[in-house]
């Protein structure tokens, strides 16, 4: 190929095939008085990694803008001389935020402001962002406990004790290594706020002036690191590190207290009472704010849902094991699960989750044991009745009318395809009882694949660097006509044969190659209208970075959404047929995606199943993004009925010879999941700016 | 001490020449696997080693050979891997070309335990030659030479499998799966392992209670990050390299972090993790 052939070689590239370039990528604002002449003259006098790195950077900016684009190009020369290469590219990418939220006029005065930026850069050169430690403390946190936190940012530290809010940035010390460490112990202390019962009591229990709940949260800063020392000794040497200034005298009578072992929220209470009426909260840089309030309302909506989760999880665990045992054992009033929780020695946090279930020992599954371990974290205890089996092992369910007959004034299409679709209750099909049209979608806007790209330019960097690591294996096939290596076995076969008077074979080599993924994979994207705001902007982005990343596999793939609205109108969308490229249709076609009427997801898997089985590929894979449960309107297709018929299509795609994998976004219930999903894997996710990630995260491992 | 191993004398193995686990290997029991396998090489049974990486199957294997005085045969696979690596084939010798056993016709022979690991990673075409192996029939085609091998009744097939993976590419076939018992492997309890780590690297109780602490952060970023969290084949890596003098920081870098992820951030985590642990 002719890029990569010219990479490898290391000359400078002359002006005019800079020139040539430049119109490539920002002719749209050149005109036959604004050349890129002399700018490409500038630039071939540079050496080659320069010039690499500014026309890949004006190829990104030109993406979104071409006018900032060429407004780069005409300073970078002297911005990389000036700030180096890494240096230029924050001031570029700092530049494209600017752009992204006041637009080009601000975005180009903050190019020109070279000087400007320098002189920042080196007041601020020991300074660190949220951003830059977001992710490194996220997975820190979830290290430190199995239940995961979210992050943000926000003007004080704090918790609600599912999310944990830290500074935007610290600018505390002179050093990187500083500012990082106070907002790692800043990050900690939070999560042990959390872990450690900080928001354990009756509301009115704690203190209802802001000096007031200040003094707390050092007490409580006091009580945690005590615990630090005894678990986590590193973390509690970098906290004491942070310790300016240092305990105040007023403090000490009350600070045994609070080391103690067994020392709770309750001692932190006990101490404030007793510290004289002038004691001020003292400066330390990892103290945040405390707000009572609002994580004893989130505590509280987590306990009911891990209790009705758990209770959910334990009836179907004895359903299981009552079908297994093919209804002997008797069904016993209130099913009971034992859990034997063993703690290490002076140690809280290694759980042995055992379970016993009328008197047999199991294996949690990994759902069972991460409700358990949230509750252990929130009661401090597993309580009884928590235990207690809800239901006879069925999701919860509602609304289960038998199908309604047609809602009037919604008329089938007049060229449908018929499906069945699986009555539970009567426990067969009806026959063609579903109408189903496939459609285009609508260009939506051409700007929102390029400002995706941008927005997460270096999580597309990553998958495309991981990606391509899936793709790079090589397999030796042997038995070829020709190849690198003579194939023994082969040889030796032939060798023999010819003794016994038969002919030299041919197929006598070893050749190298690169392996070939025979994939085909379907994407099924949910359009229906509850995925309004939010969850319809991360599905497009979803699928904006898996286009990315499967362009570097090569693997086949397809997008369909799918919607409708009563039997009569199920609609199929087409994003991206199998046989058809990715480009600039497909991505307005990806932008265009809305959400539109009902989840009757059913019949769209019937149909998607059989264009994914048409393909002829070794692997076939159907992947579908939903926001939760199938419904549809007023027709009985929610609840218990629309989600045994997905059940059942998935369970025909799997006769079919598809895998299928099913990502969730849904929080509140998730007790019919694995009812729903039984034939498929699936994932749920909590967080839905998590979901681009995760779907290309998922795509990995299942294909790798 | 065992019966089974009494009467089998080493002498009546001439072949099986560094086959035999001479020393009692160390494997700490965990449920009641070892009854399990023991039941299953008395009934002709095959079984599957089931768990991830790294938690204890080979070691429990050579102690299973060594405990029914079995040789054993270990065979790692891999996607190069063919039926004729496995069954054998023509090797060319001075004059003419003479068949050589592959380590499955060799352990059928011997009635050894046959021992095939992460049997996912084999190409296709070999369970072909599995299955036979692994139900009633107990036989081997060794097609090349018109030889049918009949297992001897000592003979037995184990294989192992990680269902960590959720790889489509490597799910192992119902048809495959169902001819074997399976055996659940897992990471043993905290305090457990940390008895295995301290008996394996010599290194001393409050240390190893740390990497096993660590271990569990680690495995508590298994699908929020790392694909695997780390093994107690890691942790006696970390353990044997302080023992050796390297810092403890140090050594989990070089023996768990690294080892579990390239990615930067993650790794960063995972340093930072040990940093507080030590
Ligand atoms: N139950 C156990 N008893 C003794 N050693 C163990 C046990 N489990 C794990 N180990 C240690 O962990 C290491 C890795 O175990 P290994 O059997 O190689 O794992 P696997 O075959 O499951 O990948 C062993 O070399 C041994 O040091
Ligand atoms: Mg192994």
């Amino acid at each position: 190929m002719n890029s990569s052939a010219r990479f490898s070689d290391n000359a400078p590239l002359d002006a005019a095939e800079i020139e040539e370039r430049f119109e490539e990528l920002v002719g749209a604002v050149l005109s036959s008085r604004r050349t890129a002449t002399a700018l490409s003259q500038e630039l071939a006098r540079q050496p080659r990694a320069v010039q690499e790195f500014t026309l890949h950077w004006v190829a990104i900016t030109a993406r979104s803008s071409p006018e900032l684009a060429y407004q780069f190009a005409t300073v970078a020369p002297g911005a990389i001389g000036a700030l180096g290469v890494a240096g230029a590219e924050k001031w570029l990418l700092e530049a494209m935020d600017v752009f992204d939220r006041e637009g080009l006029y601000r975005a180009a005065a903050s190019l020109k402001d070279l000087a400007g930026f320098i002189r920042q850069a080196r007041a601020q050169a020991g300074a660190v962002a949220f951003p830059e430690v977001a992710r490194v403390l996220e997975h820190f946190l979830a290290g430190l406990s199995g239940r995961p936190m979210k992050l943000e940012a926000d003007d004080v530290p704090w918790t609600d004790t599912d999310t944990v809010y830290l500074p935007r940035r610290i600018t505390r010390y002179g050093r990187r290594e500083e500012n990082f460490r106070a907002y790692k112990v800043t990050a900690a202390l939070l999560w042990a706020q959390a872990r450690h019962g900080t928001f354990s009591l009756d509301a009115k229990r704690y203190p209802g002036t802001a000096p007031g709940l200040a003094l707390l949260a050092a007490l409580e800063s006091i009580r945690l690191a005590a615990r630090f020392e005894r678990e986590l000794p590193g973390l509690h040497r970098d906290l004491e590190l942070l310790r300016q200034p240092a305990i105040e005298s007023h403090f000490e009578p009350v600070v045994k207290a609070l080391r103690s072992e067994s020392a709770g929220v309750a001692d932190s209470l006990l101490a404030l009472q007793r510290l004289p009426a002038d004691a001020r909260a003292p400066d330390w840089v990892f103290l945040g704010r405390l707000e009572p309030q609002r994580a004893l309302g989130v505590r509280a909506e987590r306990i009911a849902r891990d209790r009705q989760a758990l209770q959910s999880a334990v009836a179907r665990l004895r359903a299981e094991m009552r079908a297994a045992d093919g209804g002997a054992t008797a069904p016993a009033e209130a099913a009971r699960l034992r859990v034997a929780v063993r703690e290490m020695p002076g140690d809280a946090q290694q759980l042995d989750i055992s379970l016993e279930l009328d008197g047999r020992t199991m294996a949690p599954t990994p759902e069972v044991s991460a409700l358990i371990e949230s509750i252990l974290q929130d009661l401090g205890e597993l309580p009884e009745e928590y235990l207690v089996a809800a239901g006879d092992g069925a999701y919860r369910t509602e609304n289960a009318g038998e199908p309604a007959e047609l809602v009037p004034g919604i008329e089938a299409p007049a060229e449908g395809l018929l499906y069945d679709e699986w009555d539970f209750r009567r426990r067969h099909y009806r026959k063609d009882w579903c109408v189903l049209a496939e459609r285009d979608v609508q260009p939506g806007d051409s700007r929102f694949v390029p400002a995706a790209l941008i927005r997460y330019r270096a999580e597309v960097w990553h998958l495309r660097r991981s990606f391509e690591a899936l793709r790079g294996e090589d397999r030796r096939l042997r038995g070829e006509p020709w190849g690198d290596e003579v194939d023994l076995d082969a040889a030796v076969r032939a060798l023999t044969e010819m003794r016994s008077g038969a002919e030299l074979a041919e197929r006598l080599f070893v050749r190298r190659e690169r392996k070939l993924r025979d994939m085909a994979v379907m994407f099924v994207v949910d359009m229906s209208g509850s995925t309004k705001g939010w969850i319809n902007d991360c599905e497009r982005e979803a699928l904006v970075l898996l286009a990315e990343a499967l362009e570097v596999l090569g693997d086949r793939y397809a997008i369909y959404g799918f919607s409708g609205i009563t039997r009569k109108r199920c609609e199929v969308y087409r994003v991206k047929r199998f046989d058809e490229r990715y480009g600039g249709e497909v991505q307005q076609r990806i932008a265009g995606i809305q959400p539109l009427d009902y989840t009757r997801m059913g019949v769209a898997l019937r149909h998607l199943t059989g264009i994914l089985a048409a393909q002829e590929a070794r692997t076939r894979l159907m992947i579908t993004l939903s926001d939760g449960k199938p419904d549809d309107f007023s027709d009985g297709y929610r609840g218990e009925y629309g989600i045994e018929d997905t059940r059942q299509a998935l369970l025909e795609a799997k006769r079919a010879g598809i895998h299928s994998f099913c990502i969730t976004i849904d929080r509140e219930a998730r007790d019919y999941l694995p009812r729903m999903y039984g034939a498929a894997h699936y994932t749920v996710i909590e967080d839905v700016a998590r979901l681009p990630l995760k779907v290309a995260e998922v795509y990995r491992r299942l294909t790798s | 001490m065992d019966e089974a191993r009494v009467r089998m004398t080493r002498q009546s193995l001439p072949d099986a020449a560094g086959l035999m686990i001479e020393r009692e290997p160390y494997y700490q029991p965990l449920r009641g696997e070892v009854a399990l396998f023991e039941a299953a090489w008395r009934n002709q049974m095959p079984v599957l080693l089931k768990g991830p990486t790294g938690c204890g199957k080979t070691r429990f294997i050579e102690y299973m050979a060594w405990r029914l005085a079995r040789p054993l045969v270990t065979v790692s696979c891999h996607d190069d891997l063919t039926a004729a690596d496995l069954v054998g084939r023509y090797l060319i010798t001075a004059r003419e070309t003479a068949w050589s056993d592959g380590p499955m016709a060799r352990a059928v022979r011997l009635g050894a335990i046959l021992y095939l690991d992460e049997i996912v990673e084999a190409r296709k075409d070999t369970t072909v030659v599995i299955h036979p192996l692994a139900d009633d029939r107990r036989t081997l085609f060794v097609d090349k030479r018109g030889e049918v091998l009949k297992a001897p009744p000592e003979f037995m097939l184990a294989i192992s499998y990680n269902p960590g993976y959720q790889s489509v590419l490597k799910e192992l076939k119902q048809s495959t799966r169902q001819r074997f018992v399976a055996i659940d492997f897992d990471f043993p309890p905290a305090e457990t392992e940390a008895g295995i780590v301290a008996r394996e690297s010599g290194i001393d109780a409050a240390a190893s209670g740390r990497l096993v602490k660590l271990a569990h952060m680690t495995r508590n970023l298994k699908g929020n990050g790392l694909d695997e969290g780390a093994s107690t084949r890691l942790l006696v890596h970390a353990a044997k390299l302080i023992v050796q003098g390297v810092e403890p920081r140090a050594a989990c870098d070089a023996a768990i972090a690294l080892a579990l992820t390239d990615e930067p951030e993650m790794l960063a985590a995972v340093h930072e993790l040990v940093s507080a642990v030590f």
